[in-house]
This record gives C-alpha cells, sequence and structure tokens, in this order.
C-alpha cells in the first residue's frame, strides 16, 4: 500500500479467525488505520488481495461488504436523530418498517440507550455517541465489525467500563471484531489475538499473553509494557550472557555466540542483598506508584527499571535475581539499542510519550 | 462587556441607515404625497400592479430555481477536487462578481439583440433571427447570469465542510452513490440550497435594471415600477408603499422557502 510514493503498509499479512476479537495495535501512523481501511473497502491497495470467506472482496465497494465500521469520531448523521441513526443501514435494505422497529428497539436496549431514541445526536456525550456508532453497525449484523480507536475520545473511566462493554457485546453476538488502538493496554485486556504493528509492517501475532511474555523484537517489548532490554549474546541453548555473566534462560535455537537482545520486565526482578546478587547495582531514583515503587538501578552506566513493592532508598547498594524464565531472549532487528535504557526516565516522561501516540 | 461595546458602531450604523430609513419608508407608505395626510391610498392602488408583483415573484422563482439546478451540480463538482483546483474554481465563479453589473447585463444586450451577435451568425448561416430579447425569457436569463455566483458559493460552502468519513459512513451501511447522495449529502447540504435560494431570489425580485435592458414593456418588474415612482413619476409615497410590500412578499417567501426545506429535512428522517 502506498500514499503518493509513500510506502504506508508493507507486505502486509494476517489472517483473521472468525468470531476473534483481534486488535491492531501500533503507534500513530504505523499503519493499522490503513489496514483497517482496506479491510472495510474505503482505500485499495496499490498491490495485493483482500480474502473474505475465501473469496477475494479487493473489487467489491464498501457498501457490498458484509463488514461494518464503528469511526474515529464515529461519523454519526447530524441530520439524523439516534433512532434513525440505527435505523440507517436497515432502511436502506429496505427492511419491512415493523423489522427495522423491532431490531432498532433491541439494539437501543443493548447499548442501554432506551428513551433516547428522538434525541438529536449533537446533544448526546462522547459516551453515548459512541454506543450509538457501535448500534447503528451491529443492528445490520454484519460478519465482521471494524473499530477504528473506537474509545480515543473518551475519558479514562468511561474508556475502562466501554472496554468491558464491547468485549462483552462481542462475545454476545459472536462476530468477529478487528480492533485498531495505540493503547497497548487496551489491546492486551480485550483481544483474543494482538497485532503489532510498527513502520507499516506486522511486528507480532499472537495472544496478549505471548505478546506480553514473548516479545519477538525490541519494538514489542518496549511497545508493550515496560522492559529493560539488554545487549548479551547466547554462547549455547539455555545459556545468555550478559554484563559479563552467564544466566540461565529458556530459550534455544540461536547460533552459538549470537548476539541477542534480551528483555527483562521490571516486575520480574528480584531484589536481594548485594551480596547474594547475579548483579549488584546503586538505586539512583525511586518513584511511588502506589501499588508498587518505580526503582531505577544503575548496574555499570546501564539503568533498569525494577517495579517492586519493597522500598529501597536512594543511593542503596543493592543485588538482584532473575529467574531463567523471566529472561526473554530475542533476535537482533532493526530496533536494537533503540529502546529498554531508563537513562531518561522519569515519572512524567512516560505520560508525554502517552499524550502524543494520542494525537492522531 | 466587551462584546457589545465591539457591535457598537455597526448597531449606530444599523440604526442610521437601515432602522430610520425603515421608518422613513413606512412613513412615506401611509401619508398623501401632496398633503402629507395621513391615508391608506398609496396602498390600495398597489392593486393596480397586481400582475407586475406577481410577474416579478413568478420571474425570480423561476431564475431561482434554474439557479438551483445548474448551481448544485456545479458546486458539487467543485467540492470534489483537489483543494487547489477547489481554489481556482471558486475563483473562477467569483470573477463575474468583479465585473460591473450593469456591464455584464449590456453585453448580454451586445448579445441578444435583434442585430446582435448571435443573430448576425444565425443569419449569416442563413436562418431567419431569432426574438431572443424582450421578452421573459430574456430577463430570467439575465437574472440567472447575474446571480448564479450567489447560489454555488453558498452551496459550495456547505458541502465541502462535510465530513467526508459521514459519506464513508453511509457506504459502510450500504449505501451505493445514488443513495449517498440522496440520504446524506442532500439533506446536509440544506442550509446551504436554503441561503443560496435567499441570496438569488432577494435581488432577483426587486432588481430593475435587468428587465428593462432585456426585457419589455410587458416583462416590467416591480423594482422598475419602484424606481420610476421616485424618478419618473414623482410619487415617491407609492413607491415607499410598493417597497414596503416588497418586503413583506420577500419575507413570506423566505419564509416559505425556510419551511419548506425544513420539512424536507424531516421528510428525509421519515423516508
Amino acid at each position: 500500500m502506498e500514499f503518493g510514493g509513500e510506502r504506508v503498509l508493507d507486505s502486509i499479512n494476517l489472517d483473521i479467525e472468525d468470531k476473534a476479537f483481534v486488535t491492531l495495535l501500533g503507534p500513530s501512523g504505523c499503519g493499522k488505520t490503513t489496514t483497517l481501511r482496506i479491510i472495510g473497502g474505503f482505500q485499495k491497495p496499490t498491490s495485493g488481495d483482500v480474502l473474505f470467506d475465501g473469496s477475494s472482496i479487493i473489487d467489491l465497494p464498501a457498501y457490498k461488504r458484509q463488514i461494518n465500521t464503528v469511526f474515529q469520531n464515529y461519523a454519526l448523521f447530524p441530520h439524523l436523530d439516534v433512532y434513525e441513526n440505527i435505523a440507517f443501514g436497515l432502511r436502506i435494505s429496505r427492511l419491512s418498517e415493523a423489522e427495522i422497529d423491532r431490531r432498532v428497539t433491541e439494539m437501543l436496549a443493548s447499548v442501554s440507550l432506551r428513551g433516547f431514541e428522538n434525541r438529536k445526536i449533537t446533544s448526546l456525550s462522547g459516551g453515548q455517541q459512541q454506543r450509538v456508532a457501535i448500534a447503528r453497525a451491529l443492528v445490520n449484523r454484519p460478519k465482521v465489525l471494524l473499530l477504528d480507536e473506537p474509545l480515543g475520545a473518551l475519558d479514562l473511566r468511561l474508556r475502562k467500563d466501554m472496554q468491558t462493554e464491547l468485549k462483552k457485546i462481542q462475545q454476545e453476538v459472536g462476530i468477529t471484531f478487528v480492533y485498531v488502538t495505540h493503547d497497548q493496554e487496551e489491546a492486551l485486556a480485550m483481544s483474543d489475538t494482538v497485532v503489532v504493528m510498527d513502520a507499516g509492517r506486522i511486528q507480532q501475532v499472537g495472544t496478549p499473553e505471548d505478546i506480553y511474555n514473548e516479545p519477538v523484537n525490541a519494538f514489542v517489548a518496549d511497545f508493550i509494557g515496560e522492559s529493560n532490554i539488554l545487549d548479551g549474546t547466547m554462547p549455547c541453548d539455555y545459556k545468555v550472557r550478559m554484563f559479563g555473566r552467564e544466566f540461565e534462560c529458556v530459550d534455544k535455537g540461536f547460533a552459538p555466540n549470537e548476539p541477542v537482545d534480551i528483555v527483562i520486565r521490571p516486575e520480574d526482578i528480584d531484589i536481594v542483598p548485594a551480596d547474594q546478587g547475579l548483579l549488584c547495582g546503586t538505586v539512583t531514583q525511586v518513584t511511588f506508584k502506589g501499588v508498587h515503587y518505580d526503582t531505577i538501578v544503575d548496574f555499570r552506566g546501564f539503568k533498569w527499571l525494577i517495579q517492586t513493592t519493597d522500598f529501597c532508598p536512594e543511593g542503596s547498594y543493592i543485588g538482584i535475581r532473575i529467574n531463567p524464565e523471566d529472561i526473554q531472549v530475542m533476535h537482533r532487528s532493526e530496533y536494537s539499542g533503540l529502546y529498554g535504557d531508563y537513562s531518561s526516565y522519569s515519572a512524567e516522561y512516560e505520560e508525554l510519550v502517552e499524550e502524543e501516540t494520542e494525537e492522531e | 462587556m466587551k462584546r457589545k461595546f465591539l457591535a457598537a458602531p455597526y448597531v449606530v450604523w444599523m440604526l442610521l441607515f437601515t432602522l430610520v430609513p425603515l421608518f422613513i419608508v413606512i412613513y412615506f407608505a401611509f401619508t398623501d404625497s401632496i398633503t402629507g395626510a395621513f391615508t391608506l391610498n398609496n396602498l390600495v392602488s398597489i392593486t393596480d400592479y397586481a400582475t407586475i408583483f406577481l410577474r416579478s415573484i413568478w420571474l425570480s422563482v423561476a431564475a431561482t430555481l434554474i439557479c438551483l439546478i445548474i448551481g448544485y451540480p456545479v458546486a458539487y463538482t467543485i467540492a470534489q477536487c483537489k483543494p487547489k483546483t477547489q481554489r481556482i474554481l471558486h475563483m473562477l465563479i467569483m470573477l463575474p462578481m468583479c465585473m460591473s453589473f450593469l456591464l455584464r447585463t449590456l453585453a448580454w444586450v451586445a448579445l441578444l439583440e435583434d442585430t446582435g451577435i448571435i443573430n448576425n451568425i444565425i443569419t449569416s448561416l442563413g436562418i431567419t433571427p431569432l426574438p431572443l430579447i424582450r421578452n421573459s425569457g430574456a430577463v430570467i436569463l439575465g437574472m440567472v447570469y447575474n446571480y448564479l455566483p450567489y447560489m454555488i458559493l453558498p452551496l459550495y460552502t456547505s458541502i465541502s465542510k462535510q465530513n467526508p468519513r459521514l459519506i464513508e459512513a453511509a457506504e459502510d451501511l450500504g449505501c451505493n452513490k445514488v443513495n449517498v447522495f440522496r440520504k446524506v449529502i442532500l439533506p446536509l447540504s440544506l442550509p446551504g440550497i436554503t441561503s443560496g435560494i435567499t441570496m438569488v431570489f432577494v435581488p432577483a425580485v426587486s432588481t430593475f435594471y435587468i428587465s428593462q435592458k432585456l426585457g419589455s414593456p410587458g416583462t416590467i418588474l416591480v423594482g422598475d415600477v419602484i424606481e420610476s415612482q421616485f424618478k419618473g413619476a414623482y410619487n415617491p409615497n407609492l413607491g415607499a408603499a410598493m417597497s414596503l410590500i416588497l418586503m413583506i412578499l420577500i419575507f413570506i417567501c423566505i419564509g416559505i422557502t425556510n419551511h419548506f426545506t425544513k420539512n424536507t429535512d424531516e421528510e428525509v428522517m421519515m423516508s
């Protein structure tokens, strides 16, 4: 897929299972919305094909596809009321008035908008508009529902509620949801399958657990949750070498002495007295986060993030232990060395990054 | 408080040059031209001019509808173009407005006259000359030509500001191109239609120059009569009464338009 000569999607090959909740996850401009628009029929890829139930729909215009979309910012019809917005698709397919009324009423009930039939769209709150948009799409009983950052415009609290509700709706109607978001928490919480994308390419496809526990490269590891990403080598199977020490691990299949990226999640690190530690370092910063402390520890110039419930004061010299199954070894990629160092870490920095990604 | 202060110049302006003159017009309409005493004669004698009023309305309604029919596709097409093309086309639509209204109308006279450019070409081809001027058709043509931009511009504005996602949403819900237009683009452009109709109809119904140049004594319009009352017949009181009635008729026509477009709005919801 190219726009004005710029390649925005590159060799996307994705199988979406029937009735699955699939999330396309990635930062702004990674191509996730474009992918969705290709599935929806709003954009034609410069090359490639889209198969639906085994047959190509690449030449089928959007209005003939058994797919409906919940648009970013909803795209509700301002000249119609709530009822007519939901009834829109049914009227186009010329259903009987009684059938339309039955289905719209049923849909209004399932998105908890009874009594809002004759309200103007402009008089609704963001959350209510959201529900109308979902109802308007689902009332047509599509085989696939596409959702383009549907919760992006809602506040945090409402977003959490709608996440649960969307998941519930998906299980009730039993159809495929293809969901686009840049919010990794949302993706992990709702999906059966997460597709992590960056720079127009699929980086990894897997269950939320796979994606979190077994990231394939430094990008995925960094984008999903917090990670310490370290340089190392694999001297042999089940052994990894970093910071001049060998650690046991559960990974294999790498070439002898292959340079690798190693991911260690901050919550998997145990703090022990310095004399018992596999590695020892100095605490440089501690931030209280409620459930845990974000503790930054300097190991020979490389700063790690450790999330721990044990308070270690700044300046203390501590040791750490890591269980073999908590060490994830990855092949080197173009993302190696870009992420995973917490030298510039600060609590505010995280929030800045999040705000940046929300602008789209 | 600040905002009120900022509007003050316009409020003063409006008082001096809109409201005060309006009351002068009303005063003149209800007074005798010679004695200056209160009278309803001016308003009563307007009934003599009923056919002229009806003709004015009929010709300008026709011109307005033609403007709408020609203007809508143009506005729609411009709105679909690339932004750069849109700017150029927008400017081209505006271009005739930059030229003198009188000059443009006179140019049509030169074109349509019995011995004008078009008839000259026709006769040189051996066809008998056509009666192109001094009839209602020529007056309507003059109105359409002069007021078309006032129809296109509001239509263009209302179509081009529509959210393209709404069109995609309609396609997503099963609309083909025709239905997208009927169910989304047209109803959403109703405000543009209303203001386009108003902006063409109001100047057209009160115009006087077009009918003098392109029409005949049989196509004389209210505007011409009002003008002659002030400039020729020296009966400003009758002229004032006519202006007043014309104003009321215009308000009624705008009211009907608004009512009509509002109804369509609801019909779209019902259909």
